[in-house]
C-alpha cells in the first residue's frame, strides 16, 4: 500500500495544507510520496523531500504544469496513479478542483473534505455544514480523497530525506490556458495557517470601516483576518477573505467575531477554533451559542478598547 | 449555442437539519427543501447568457426523486426554455449523476454546461469537476466572470489568494461561485408560464447509466457539541479572560 500526496506548492516553496496532508496519509498506513507538479520548481520538490514521513518525490517539470490548469494536473496524476492505493489532494481552492477529475477518470468515488481517518477504507467527512458527521466507506480499488488541512496537524516540514525522482511532464491538452492571475498582496499570516484570527460581518458598515476597526486589532495580535459573506457580499472585504462553508474553513487557537450574527453556514467554517470570541450587540445572535467569550457591547466602541488594553 | 444547467433539490439553507436517532442520516422528512443555492446562480447566468444573445436555449436537468419536478420548475420560472428529469429513488452519489450528466451531454451536445460549485447538503464539490472529465471537456471552476466570445469562454475564478482567469475553447464546464450575479426573483407570471414548458422525463437505465452507489455510509452522528460559554462584562474582563483562563494571547 502506497499513498500518493500531491502538494500545493508556489513552485518555490511547499504550501503548508501539504503538511497536513502529509500527516492524514501517514495515517492512512503504508509509504508516502509526493508529488511536485509544476514548472521550474525544483525547489518545492526539494522543500518536500525534507517533510517528515515522506519516503519518495516524484517531480513534474513542465511548462504544461505552470499554471495548474485541472486538465493537465489531472492529467499528470492519472499517469502515475496505477502504483497507488490512496491519492490525496489538500481541500484547498486547487485540490478540490484536480480531484474530482481524476476520481471520475479512473471511475472511483472520491470523498471531500475528510476530517478523520478511521481505517484504510473508512473516512469521516462532515456533511450539511458541518451539521452532521459522516463516516464512509470505500469499496474502489484507488481512493481518492481531499484532506482538510484544519482536521490534521501539520507534519514535520523538516527532518526528512526522501530521494526525489524526475518524471516526464504530461503535454498540454490544448483546451484551456492560462490568462492571468490577481493574488492580494499582504503580509498577514495565511488564513487557513493563522493562530490567530480577526474576522468581521456586516455590522462594520462599510469597507472603510471594516478596515478602521479590524485591522489595527488584528495588527496587534499578528492576526489573520476573515470575514463574513455578508461582509464580502457587501463588498467590505475581499472575497478570499471569506469563511464558512462555501469559504475558508479555519480552526486557528483563537477566533474572534466582531459584528457577525453566526448563520450555520459561517459556523461551519470556524466552529472547530479552540477559543471563540463573540463581541454583538444583539444578545439573541447566534454567534454567543458557540463563543467561549461573548462580549455584548457596541463593535465600535468595544473594539478600539479592546486594541488600548492588550 | 445551448446552455445546459444541472439543478439539485436540496434541503433549504436555512433549516438546521436534525440527525436520525439511529444514525442513519440526517431527517430530511417534512423539511422546507428548495434549489441548491449555487444551481440558481447557475441558472441566473444561463439565461443572462440568454438575454445577451451568447446563447440560444437554455435547459434545466435535475436527476432524482420526483419532486425534482418542482426545482425544474422554479428553473423555467427563472428562464430556462425546457427541462430534463432524470427520475431515479435510488441514493444518487456525485459520480452517478456526473455519468448521468455525461450522457445528457453527449445527447444534446451543449456548447456550455454550467453547474453550482457544490451542493449544501453533501458537501461534495464534485460533480462539475467530475462531469468535464468525463466528457472529456476543459472546466473552470468556482467561476465569479463568464465571458464569451466566439468559439472560446473566459472565466475569472475565485482561487486562494485572489483571482485567476482562464481562455477555454468550447463547448466546455463552468461551476459558479457565489458572486457571478444574484439571481432574480421569479415573479408569478413567470411561475404560471413555467407550468406550461415542456418538461421531458427520462431513466438512467434510458441513458444507460448504471447509477449504483460506490460509497457505503456506515454512521451519520452529530458533531461534537461546543461547552456553554459565558458572556463577559467589559474589554477589561475579555482581556483577563483570554490572558489568564483561555492563555490564547
Amino acid at each position: 500500500m502506497t499513498v500518493l500526496v500531491i502538494a500545493e506548492h508556489d513552485h518555490g516553496s511547499i504550501k503548508s495544507a501539504t503538511l497536513n496532508t502529509v500527516t492524514a496519509a501517514a495515517q492512512i498506513g503504508g509509504d508516502v510520496h509526493v508529488l511536485v507538479a509544476g514548472q521550474n520548481a525544483g525547489a518545492a520538490a526539494a522543500a518536500a523531500a525534507q517533510i517528515a514521513g515522506v519516503s519518495k518525490v516524484l517531480h513534474a517539470d513542465g511548462a504544461s504544469l505552470a499554471h495548474g490548469l485541472a486538465e493537465n494536473v489531472a492529467a499528470q496524476v492519472l499517469s502515475l496513479a496505477a502504483g497507488y492505493s490512496h491519492i490525496l489532494f489538500p481541500a484547498t481552492a486547487g485540490g478540490k478542483n484536480v480531484a474530482p477529475r481524476v476520481a471520475a477518470q479512473l471511475d472511483v468515488a472520491q470523498l471531500s473534505d475528510v476530517t478523520k481517518v478511521v481505517s484504510a477504507d473508512t473516512f469521516e467527512r462532515p456533511i450539511y455544514a458541518g451539521n452532521a458527521i459522516a463516516t464512509v466507506q470505500s469499496a474502489d480499488a484507488i481512493k481518492v480523497l481531499t484532506v482538510r488541512g484544519t482536521a490534521f496537524d501539520a507534519a514535520a516540514a523538516q527532518g526528512g530525506s526522501a530521494s526525489v525522482e524526475a518524471v516526464a511532464a504530461v503535454a498540454d491538452s490544448g483546451q484551456s490556458s492560462w490568462v492571468r492571475s490577481e493574488i492580494a498582496q499582504n503580509d498577514r499570516p495565511e488564513l487557513t495557517a493563522a493562530k490567530i484570527i480577526v474576522s468581521g460581518g456586516r455590522a462594520l458598515g462599510s469597507a472603510e470601516q471594516f478596515d478602521a476597526v479590524i485591522t489595527p486589532l488584528a495588527d496587534k495580535l499578528g492576526a489573520a483576518i476573515g470575514a463574513s459573506r455578508a461582509a464580502v457580499d457587501a463588498g467590505y472585504a475581499a472575497n478570499d477573505l471569506q469563511v464558512g462553508q462555501t469559504g475558508k474553513i479555519v480552526a486557528p487557537q483563537l477566533y474572534v467575531a466582531v459584528g457577525i450574527s453566526g448563520a450555520i453556514q459561517h459556523l461551519a467554517g470556524m466552529k472547530d477554533s479552540k477559543v471563540i470570541v463573540a463581541i454583538n450587540k444583539d444578545a439573541e445572535a447566534p454567534i454567543f451559542s458557540v463563543a467561549d467569550y461573548g462580549l455584548e457591547a457596541d463593535l465600535f466602541t468595544a473594539v478600539p478598547e479592546l486594541v488600548k488594553a492588550l | 449555442m445551448k446552455i445546459l444547467v444541472p439543478v439539485k433539490r436540496v434541503v433549504d439553507y436555512n433549516v438546521k437539519v436534525r440527525v436520525k436517532a439511529d444514525g442513519t442520516g440526517v431527517d430530511i422528512a417534512n423539511v422546507k427543501m428548495s434549489m441548491n443555492p449555487f444551481d440558481e446562480i447557475a441558472i441566473e447566468e444561463a439565461v443572462r447568457l440568454k438575454e445577451k444573445g451568447a446563447a440560444t436555449e437554455v435547459i434545466a436537468v435535475s436527476c432524482g426523486v420526483s419532486q425534482c419536478q418542482e426545482t425544474l420548475r422554479t428553473a423555467l420560472a427563472i428562464g430556462a426554455d425546457r427541462a430534463i428529469h432524470v427520475e431515479t429513488d435510488a441514493e444518487l452519489q456525485p459520480l452517478a449523476v456526473a455519468k448521468l450528466l455525461a450522457a445528457l451531454v453527449a445527447k444534446e451536445a451543449p456548447g456550455l454546461v454550467i453547474l453550482g460549485k457544490q451542493a449544501i447538503d453533501d458537501d461534495a464539490n464534485q460533480t462539475g469537476q467530475m462531469l468535464a472529465a468525463l466528457s472529456g471537456l476543459p472546466q473552470a471552476t468556482f467561476a465569479s466572470k463568464v465571458e464569451v466570445t466566439g468559439d472560446k469562454v473566459e472565466v475569472t475564478r475565485e482561487i486562494d489568494g485572489g483571482l485567476e482567469v482562464l481562455s477555454m475553447s468550447l463547448p466546455a464546464i463552468v461551476t459558479t461561485d457565489l458572486r457571478l450575479n444574484e439571481p432574480r426573483y421569479v415573479t408569478l407570471p413567470n411561475i404560471m408560464k413555467a407550468k406550461k414548458k415542456p418538461l421531458e422525463n427520462v431513466k438512467p437505465a434510458d441513458l444507460g447509466v448504471d447509477v449504483a452507489p460506490r460509497l457505503k455510509t456506515l454512521k451519520v452522528a452529530e458533531p461534537a457539541g461546543r461547552k456553554a460559554g459565558i458572556k463577559v462584562a467589559d474589554v477589561a474582563a475579555l482581556v483577563d479572560k483570554l490572558k489568564n483562563e483561555a492563555k490564547v494571547i
